[in-house]
């Protein structure tokens, strides 16, 4: 009986030790959250400015920053997009090559190719706008656990969208490497940028 | 309005989650066809064992699912079913005729198969190892760095819910399991009331903290995105507020309940020793 307790007893300990010890992190490596193995690898097929289809493939062999956003955005697109065309600026000139950032437009009832092209054209030449049907937006949207959605249009017919405030990195391979949150300066993002890229060689 | 008949479609199909499902479903009907009118459970207790199955189905694998994802009060609304509600109609409705049905019925070297999960579940079912499983799961998952990876990966996302889920099953039939208190087997009332008690002050506490926490706390909404325009801080108010009162009065109710098995078994103890002299049978469960 008095065994069976003491049993009860270290089992109690092992299970309290068990759930405490998924609460520490490891030590980080990056400024930005590591996702490796959370997610699955870059996929897509969407559209891109020029009206062209545009996949995974387009820009193989390069860490790519993908956004979730719309032109219509008043924050937090512009600033993600003015910060990442700065962190892609702070990089040394052979690596910038290397480098592509990938706007994912949300809302593509107002985003046509032109309106996209005007727009990423604006904050820097390594930021690509794509955009698609609704469904393979929410495929996609899914593929990484993020979501969108439509606010009630005022009386001009303007509406909000909520979108994913975070920059998913993907490294040489494809592979879902990073997650950016809004709190990083450009030069944390592109001291990880260049981490992704000395990592493979 | 109308009614969108693509609510109740997956939004994450989980081939294993409908199949267990499905499973449950019919051994259960089999079993309840299959009994005899003594042993069959009545219609409520039917009704409430398909409701609590019902209930966690839905929050699994309807296009709830995909709001739970991604709104912070609507994932509390959630782990309160699988956790709580959906485990306690589950508990109420008494399935024991069903598993004593299967179990009779399994063949003899099934028993050394099962011994190993036999052992698993009576360490599980120790009150102190029971509690703190319990509240430890609400804590584990809600650790803002957990719940942040929990939220972004799928594998971890459907070993939150069925964790959440297996254990809210195994709490709630350690605390409502019907029959008599049994040294080894059932739980006192005494037990029970206290780790009601026990368990309700820390969903309370972190609850509390939630709701009223200035900053974001759980960030991978926003990061994720919502799914639909809302306030950051209104979500965690709500989910804060979803995760404090609710199952405080689950426990609550629970209290209410064993204090109703006492009674009733109380009752039927006096009227043993009047009628017959006799101890009553200890397996004997409230009905």
């Amino acid at each position: 009986m008095r065994c069976q307790k003491r049993f009860f007893a270290a089992a109690s300990a092992a299970l309290a030790v068990t759930l405490l010890s998924g609460c520490g992190s490891s030590e980080p490596s990056f400024h930005a959250k590591d996702i490796s193995g959370l997610m699955p690898e870059l996929s897509y097929s969407l559209t891109n400015s020029k009206g062209e289809p545009a996949s995974a493939s387009d820009y193989e062999g390069q860490v790519r920053a993908m956004f979730f956003g719309f032109t219509n955005c008043p924050d937090v697109c512009p600033t993600t997009m003015a910060e990442l065309n700065k962190a892609v600026k702070a990089m040394p000139d052979d690596k910038q090559d290397d480098m592509t950032v990938l706007f994912v437009s949300v809302d593509p009832e107002r985003d046509t190719p032109e309106k996209l092209a005007q727009y990423t054209n604006f904050f820097g030449d390594r930021i690509v706008g794509m955009t698609g049907p609704e469904a393979s937006l929410r495929d996609l949207a899914k593929r990484y656990r993020t979501t969108f959605g439509y606010g009630e249009p005022n009386e001009e017919g303007n509406y909000d969208v909520s979108h994913s405030g975070a920059i998913y990195v993907f490294d040489e391979q494809g592979k879902a490497r990073l997650l950016m949150r809004s709190d990083l300066t450009p030069e944390q993002m592109a001291a990880d940028f260049e981490a992704l890229m000395t990592e493979a060689g | 309005m109308a009614f969108d008949a693509a609510f109740l479609l997956p939004y994450d199909f989980s081939p294993l989650t409908i199949l267990a499902y499905m499973a449950v479903l019919a051994l259960y009907g089999i079993a309840i066809l299959k009994l005899g009118p003594g042993e069959r459970p009545g219609v409520v207790r039917i009704i409430a064992f398909l409701l609590g199955v019902l209930l966690c189905y839905a929050v699994m694998q309807t296009r709830y699912d995909y709001y739970a994802q991604y709104m912070f009060f609507i994932h509390r609304g959630q782990h309160l079913i699988l956790h709580h509600l959906g485990p306690v109609l589950i508990a109420l409705s008494n399935p024991l005729p069903v598993i004593r049905f299967w179990h009779a019925r399994l063949p003899s070297s099934a028993a050394l198969l099962l011994a190993p999960l036999n052992m698993i579940y009576r360490v599980l079912q120790q009150p102190v190892i029971a509690a703190v499983l319990f509240v430890g799961l609400i804590y584990f998952w809600l650790w803002p760095a957990v719940h942040f990876d929990a939220m972004l990966s799928r594998n971890l996302y459907w070993v939150m819910n069925w964790s959440m889920l297996i254990d809210g099953l195994l709490f709630w039939w350690l605390i409502l399991d019907p029959r008599r208190p049994q040294k080894g087997r059932t739980l006192s009332y005494g037990m029970r009331n206290l780790m009601l008690v026990l368990v309700a002050i820390p969903q309370i506490a972190l609850g509390a903290w939630i709701a009223f926490s200035r900053g974001t706390i759980y960030d991978v909404y926003a990061v994720c995105g919502r799914a639909w325009p809302m306030a950051a801080e209104t979500d965690q108010f709500i989910g804060g507020v979803l995760t404090w009162v609710p199952p405080a009065m689950m426990s609550i109710i629970g209290i209410l309940l064993v204090l109703r098995f006492m009674a009733v078994h109380s009752r039927a103890d006096d009227h043993y020793r009047a009628v017959a002299g006799h101890q009553p049978d200890a397996t004997n469960p409230v009905t």
